[in-house]
């Protein structure tokens, strides 16, 4: 009996929970869809929460006020209203509206943000839609997608025509594209003022390779570059500094480095005396412990040309050991440009020219520091 | 008359084959019967005119002549599915079925077709939005780029949910629906019926559809039975789509012409 009332009680307690979280859950839900449907209608946007949110003449109407804004902030400060640059706007705002808040974006601005394209009405004033796949919902991506499968079955024809007179050759003519790059997701939704999903972008750069693997597929050349970018160039080789000379006819290279908050730059010469200067100082008053004048001292002692260089170094910020990373850094690229390929593939090997990430890890609240949470206590 | 347009776009109601459909409903005006009147009067008598003239005679645009039966066998339009892929509402439109293949009765595609044709052309005529549906990926292409000859909609791709009846949200308010949905296929690809033809009778948009020996004709309005599969067949419509609405928009600019008005007006009235 009491057990039965237990189990009873156990199940109806249960059922509570269940119920509690189910509402939670129901709340939670709700939000979401409220949420889900905030966004979709953000991305459908067009019907509700502001039709008139970025069309043309919000935005001229934006640009316009701004402008007079600009005018009557000049006049406020004494200053030209014709040569009134963002920086001067900015420089009256922090001086007419002073903020001590930490956060610089939510301080009081005055600049024109850039509009996002919004697309026009697509009907005309007897409600026929102007694009042919307008009732798609995806009215650009379609329209691309089905150009390019149009170039593909003209590259085909073109084939068959050349195969018909006996002309074709299977490796002529592919298309040359350089050092680029396809259009990323966000350039490409950028382009078609609309957006789209991984799934179509994947699907439109899988038939853009496969117009590429054609034969003859050059005469497409221009619509393909209209969808690639240039490649910024990334060698994975290291950035030899220049060898210069100097009026003495003295050959010196000039580097830097950085390690933590430290900065360096070093003037590495080849004169043969081994003289090291740091902030004006010798390196012995400077770095009075060994281990920073260690590490100095390294990358040369590593590639055997101790006696050989003059060493003339700035740094500045961080700590002693900080600084001398930084040093130690900047001393090996100057060295790169007095030595062979080879031994800069082995000093890169040694990890004396990969730069140090490592950087202070901030306090998180609700522990003592980085890492290290408080006294744990059982009770 | 309204619930009658109701009940023929969701219960599939065959209406005679003589006449064509008839009933002013919501925004959408339908052909109206040879003999009656569109109750609506018109704002201007000489587009009244240019609107009822094609209406008195039964094939105004000799869309009959535009193809015959020896074109339809060439294009392989008889050939129908297998028996196993039979659908049971398409028995009345076989003709036989010979070692196991379903042959379409070409007669009555000819009466269909014609049926379709003439009311496409009438559509077209004064100034209705027609979109062509097929889900088929071979043909994909060439279907758009018939619409876009025509000057009229394709829709080839992924059908979204809404699109007929939740388009004020999906498009904008105030968006105007098609006035016509033509399905060159009216299967997915999945082989089940396309979305486009249930939504299409709730929102009471007339659709014209080519039926295989496996699709379910019942929602069609003017379903008519042939090969959606070979590529003469399909080839075939789009031709003569292509051509009835060409034709039916030439005829109305030479009508405007004729009867003198310069800015022509393309709301269906």
């Amino acid at each position: 009996m009491a057990a039965s009332c237990v189990r009873t009680v156990g199940s109806f307690l249960g059922k509570c929970m269940t119920c509690s979280s189910s509402i939670n859950t129901v709340a939670t839900q709700v939000s979401q869809q409220v949420e889900l449907t905030y966004s979709a209608l953000c991305r459908k946007n067009l019907a509700a929460a502001g039709p008139e949110k970025f069309t043309l003449e919000y935005i001229q109407k934006q640009v316009e006020e701004y402008e007079i804004g600009k005018r009557h902030l000049a006049n406020m400060m004494g200053e030209d209203s014709e040569n009134f640059t963002q920086e001067d706007i900015d420089r009256s705002i922090t001086y007419l509206f002073p903020s001590g808040l930490f956060e610089k974006t939510a301080r009081p601005l005055m600049k024109l943000i850039h509009f996002p394209l919004h697309k026009a009405v697509q009907w005309g004033a007897d409600g026929r839609p102007f694009h042919f796949l307008f009732y798609t919902g995806k009215q650009s991506y379609y329209s691309l997608m089905h150009d390019l499968y149009g170039k593909i079955l003209k590259i085909e024809k073109h084939q068959d025509r050349l195969r018909a007179k006996g002309l074709f050759s299977q490796d002529a003519q592919l298309i040359s594209l350089g050092p680029s790059r396809w259009l990323t997701k966000e350039e490409l939704e950028l382009l078609l003022v609309e957006t789209i999903s991984t799934h179509d972008y994947d699907r439109f750069i899988k038939l853009m390779e496969h117009m590429l693997c054609m034969p003859y597929s050059s005469t497409e050349e221009e619509f393909v570059q209209r969808y690639r970018r240039l490649l910024e160039a990334q060698s994975l080789k290291q950035l030899v500094p220049l060898l210069e000379k100097d009026e003495n006819g003295v050959a010196f290279s000039t580097a830097e480095g950085r390690r933590k908050t430290s900065d360096s730059s070093v003037i590495l010469r080849d004169c043969g005396s081994g003289h090291i200067t740091v902030n004006g100082q010798d390196y012995l008053q400077y770095f009075p412990v060994l281990q920073d004048r260690e590490q100095l001292m390294f990358p040369l002692q590593f590639m055997g040309v101790l006696g050989r260089f003059n060493l003339e170094c700035k740094v500045s910020g961080g700590g002693r050991s900080s600084q001398a990373g930084a040093l130690r850094l900047a001393i090996s690229r100057a060295l790169l440009s007095f030595l062979s390929e080879g031994d800069g593939e082995v000093m890169r090997q040694a990890g004396l020219l990969t730069p140090d990430p490592r950087v202070r890890e901030r306090k998180k609240p609700g522990q003592e520091g980085a890492r290290r949470k408080f006294t744990w206590k059982k009770r | 008359m309204a619930v009658r347009a109701l009940t023929r776009g969701l219960l599939g109601f065959r209406y005679s084959r003589a006449a064509t459909v008839a009933s002013p409903c919501g925004g959408h005006h339908y052909v109206t019967a040879p003999s009656a009147k569109p109750p609506q009067p018109q704002a201007g008598d000489v587009t009244e005119k240019i609107l009822n003239q094609p209406l008195e005679k039964a094939d105004f645009f000799r869309v009959a002549e535009l193809f015959s039966l020896k074109d339809l066998f060439d294009a392989r339009v008889h050939l129908g599915h297998k028996k196993g892929c039979r659908h049971r509402l398409m028995e009345p439109y076989l003709y036989g079925c010979r070692l196991d293949h379903d042959i379409i009765n070409l007669d009555q595609t000819m009466e269909h077709l014609q049926l379709a044709l003439n009311f496409t052309a009438h559509i077209a005529y004064r100034g209705g939005i027609i979109l062509f549906v097929s889900r088929q990926r071979q043909f994909g292409h060439l279907v758009e780029t018939t619409a876009k000859d025509c000057g009229e909609y394709a829709h080839t791709r992924y059908w979204q949910g809404g699109l007929l009846t939740n388009a004020n949200i999906q498009y904008g308010p105030g968006v105007r629906l098609p006035d016509l949905i033509i399905f060159l296929s009216t299967l997915n690809n999945v082989f089940q019926q396309h979305v486009g033809i249930r939504d299409a009778a709730k929102m009471n948009i007339p659709t014209v559809g080519v039926v295989d020996s496996n699709c379910n004709p019942s929602l069609v309005t003017y379903p008519v039975p042939g090969n959606d599969d070979t590529p003469a067949a399909v080839e075939l419509y789009c031709r003569l789509f292509k051509m009835t609405i060409n034709r039916a928009k030439d005829r109305r600019k030479q009508m405007e012409l004729i009867h003198g008005l310069s800015a022509p007006t393309s709301q269906i009235s």
